[in-house]
């Protein structure tokens, strides 16, 4: 019931390492470490959700929220190897076609 | 019909923390059942969602409180109820108070609720809503296909 957030900064742009689960109350913690990534001109952030074992509208409102932020900068936002079970989440509230996700089976990152 | 073969009910502190809780106690609840790994973890959104409503109502009301988590189980499915209020209800009477679904009610509570409400309403194969002085969610998921067998047969050869 916990979650884990690596931020590593590369060439390409940020990329952070989600692990765990996101609900009501890690939610709040990953919005507050990810959120102030989006400041600035032209960002780019990666995000890897190889090893969330759940999610649920909470944490799909931090992307939205992450995704809104980037796109007035000029900013884009990859969601990468996520899982079927987290693909069907995106695609069921139709933020599969807004927010540039990637499944795991893919190998991520495309 | 069928009846209700057990009922499970857990009471815990209007906080975001407890709601995991909520999960694990449906993921034994429902893998118990035979539940296959879609239907549990469908099942786990649905209950997490409701449950992070009534902790939000609680909190927006600043009251504190409590969500009561029941669990019918059945046969063929698992009835699940989420209420805000802080008192214990009646299960049996909460439910014959919710009458018949009727799709105008939810489709209200969808634009209130968010997205929450939306997943809970895909995910499940029931769902109705009653508002009183709190919210209740009142949700089913029928158990389809195979049934996992987690029972321990045991065969008796009786040889008189």
């Amino acid at each position: 019931m916990n979650i884990t957030i690596n931020k590593h900064q590369q060439d390409e742009g940020i990329v952070v390492l989600v692990g765990g689960e996101i609900d009501a109350f890690t939610a709040p913690k990953l919005r507050e470490e990810i959120l102030p990534l989006a400041e600035g001109e032209n960002k780019s952030i990666t995000i890897n959700l190889k090893d969330v074992s759940y999610l649920d509208s909470t944490g799909l409102g931090v992307f939205v929220g992450l995704f809104k932020q980037l796109k007035q900068h000029d900013g884009e936002l990859r969601l990468i190897e996520l899982s079927d079970r987290l693909i069907k989440l995106f695609e069921i509230t139709g933020l599969s076609n807004i927010i540039d996700i990637s499944a795991h089976s893919e190998g991520g990152g495309r | 019909m069928s009846e209700v073969m057990d009922y499970i009910e857990m009471k815990i502190p209007a906080k975001p923390e407890y709601i995991g809780v909520v999960r694990l106690t449906l993921s034994g609840i429902s893998s118990r059942m035979g539940y296959t790994y879609e239907e549990i973890e469908d099942m786990k959104i649905a209950v997490s969602e409701a449950s992070t409503n009534a902790v939000q109502h609680a909190y927006n009301k600043d009251e504190g409180g409590e969500v009561i988590v029941g669990f019918g189980i059945y046969e063929d499915k698992l009835e699940i109820v989420v209420a805000d209020s802080g008192r214990s209800f009646n299960f049996l009477q909460t439910k014959s108070e919710l009458g018949p679904y009727t799709e105008s009610s939810t489709v209200e509570q969808l634009a209130e609720g968010g997205l929450g409400l939306f997943l809970i309403e895909t995910l499940m194969d029931e769902v109705r809503i009653l508002n009183h002085s709190g919210v209740t969610v009142f949700m089913v998921k029928n158990r389809s296909g195979e049934r996992d067998n987690h029972d321990t047969t045991i065969s008796t050869h009786e040889t008189n």
